[in-house]
């Protein structure tokens, strides 16, 4: 199966680097470690066999009070292999921070900044990583979980 | 902490201008901070979130169904896509299928949607430019496509029609010959809009050669939609993974390769034309009989007869209108396309009755991130062009 192709090059071109392999309804996700995150998407976009070029979305998911608390979903298409395929990233409660993949894709720019402005995620190396949908001087981060849905704050 | 001031990028003898929030051709509340160099745009920076209401949080602590109405609110230009694009996610979480006459029914519906959409898009952005006609005549069809919605789900707007498994009601009586009576008469009224716009001087001017996008860029952008077939990419979410027994049908993606205002203009109207299409071979393909919705039980509501009547429907109806139903963990990212480009609906599931994580892939917000590319180094008449070229909508980029 052509999902299949991609994990098997991605594995022949470093083992480690697929840390877990998951299946649901027919999409497949590729857990990567946060160190390993750059080096996979520009293997993912540049080895002709994948050309996952086009970056459709970016998700962070609150899992509190579980730890790792953070999950960061990369949505991933090829337009030459009609193609999709999600990488996630899983990131402790206590260092959410993950590397900015705008160097790769330069559509990461405004998904990362709205993962930093409603999760609380810093990107490292992210060229103009403010809040882009809340007031500036905003506090805390309305879409993790202990974060009330009404009342004060 | 302090609020940030926009800092221009320091050449000399520049004026920055804010452009909105309250502007009329900026389709909503969205600002562009330009900075301009006598009538040259240096930079531009779009500021967004006016609109911000926490749609994605509200979905948290509603049950599945009761997010439906959440998602009219997104693009509320073309609510059915919405729709769709969220019971599609949910339905595969769920694992169920929708009868064929459901899926032709909705086919149907969101390409109505799609003309009613592209109207509204070539009415305003023809009127930003200059061109008050094109508005008047292009509103006077979408308005028979809002009766044809208020026929069939109760309301104009905010159809919420789409529902988990199907549809909410049956559609009444003679709807049908009302759409058929539509697209009778529609190719003449797509001919009176070209005739307005396609060889008029003015347009062209205005728009050839204006916000120019290349493929290389918009791809790198995420740029998708009708934004993108006007660079010379064929991507269209129903050819490239089709959702909705979209395989059946019959129809072509316009494609242009300019990458200006004008090719994308001439994408928009040539979909127009084939949604017309489409909405005509799903008229011939919709039994007259059959089911509007699966059959789940504790997951899809039981007919009104079969309430009444049993009284496992009866405890059912119960269960699902009060707590709602639990789908197995686990996420899933689903994408159609909308009339602005590939919209995305990720659902991820605790196992709970009410979804655990919901996002929008929104195209107007990825799209609208190319704003700088195509500005920069133009007019400052021209930023209008290319704002409306984008086809943003503001409920749905700042959700």
């Amino acid at each position: 199966m052509e999902k299949d192709s991609f994990i098997r090059k991605l594995r022949e071109w470093d083992a480690a680097a697929v840390v877990e392999v998951l299946d649901f309804r027919g999409e497949t996700t590729i857990v990567v470690a946060r160190e390993n995150l750059q080096r996979v998407a520009e293997f993912l976009v540049n080895d002709p066999g994948t050309r996952f070029a086009f970056l459709s979305d970016i998700t962070a998911v609150d899992k509190f009070p579980i730890e790792p608390r953070f999950e960061l979903n990369y949505h991933l298409l090829s337009l030459e292999r009609r193609a999709r395929l999600r990488l996630k990233v899983r990131l402790a409660g206590d260092d959410p921070v993950a590397p900015s993949m705008v160097p790769v894709w330069p559509a990461a720019n405004w998904h990362e900044r709205e993962a930093f402005d409603l999760m609380g995620i810093r990107f490292e190396g992210h060229p103009d990583l403010r809040r882009i949908l809340m007031p500036d001087d905003w506090e805390g981060y309305p879409l993790r979980k202990d974060y009330p849905v009404e009342g004060y704050r | 902490m302090p609020i940030s001031v926009e800092t221009p990028t320091g050449a000399a003898e520049t004026m920055v201008l804010n452009m909105g929030p309250q502007h009329p051709s900026t389709h909503g509340v969205l600002r562009v901070v330009l900075e301009l160099n006598g009538e040259i745009v240096v930079s531009a920076k779009p500021h967004i979130g006016y609109l911000h209401t926490g749609i994605e949080k509200s979905c948290e602590s509603k049950t599945y169904s009761q997010a439906i109405t959440l998602t009219d609110r997104l693009d509320y230009l073309a609510p059915l896509s919405n729709n769709l694009c969220y019971c599609l996610a949910v339905e595969r979480i769920l694992n169920i299928e929708v009868p064929k006459r459901a899926q032709y029914i909705r086919v149907l519906l969101t390409e109505l949607t799609r003309i009613a959409s592209h109207l509204v898009w070539v009415g305003t952005h023809a009127i930003d430019l200059g061109a008050m006609t094109v508005f008047l005549y292009g509103f006077r069809e979408r308005e028979e496509i809002m009766r044809i919605l208020e026929m069939v789900s109760g309301q104009r707007m905010m159809t919420s029609y789409f529902r988990i498994g199907g549809l909410a009601l049956e559609p009444p009586p003679g709807w049908l010959e009302r759409v058929a009576r539509f697209l009778d008469s529609f190719p003449a009224h797509v001919a009176e809009y070209e005739d307005l716009l396609t060889q008029n001087r003015i347009w062209l001017a205005r728009t050839k050669g204006i916000g120019y996008l290349s493929p290389e860029d918009a791809i790198a952008l995420g740029v998708s939609g009708p934004t993108l077939r006007g660079s010379g990419v064929d991507y269209d979410v129903r050819k490239y993974f089709p959702y909705s027994s979209y395989e059946e049908f019959d129809f072509d993606v316009p494609v242009q390769k300019d990458g200006d205002c004008y090719a994308r203009y001439l994408c928009r109207v040539a979909e127009i034309k084939e949604s017309a299409k489409i909405v005509r071979q799903a008229i011939a393909k919709i039994p007259a009989e059959g089911p509007i919705r699966t059959v789940a039980p504790g997951i899809i509501p039981p007919s009104r007869e079969e309430m009444k009547t049993s009284i496992e429907g009866l405890i059912y109806h119960f269960k699902i209108y009060t707590e709602g139903f639990s789908p197995p963990r686990g996420e899933v990212y689903q994408a159609i396309e909308s009339p602005r480009g590939e919209l995305g609906f990720f659902v991820a599931s605790d196992g709970s009755a009410n979804p655990y994580r919901v996002k929008v892939r929104a195209p107007s917000f990825v799209n609208l991130q190319a704003l700088p590319e195509l500005v920069v180094g133009r007019l400052i008449a021209d930023v209008v062009a290319c704002i409306g070229t984008t086809d943003i909508v503001l409920g749905e980029v700042d959700r």
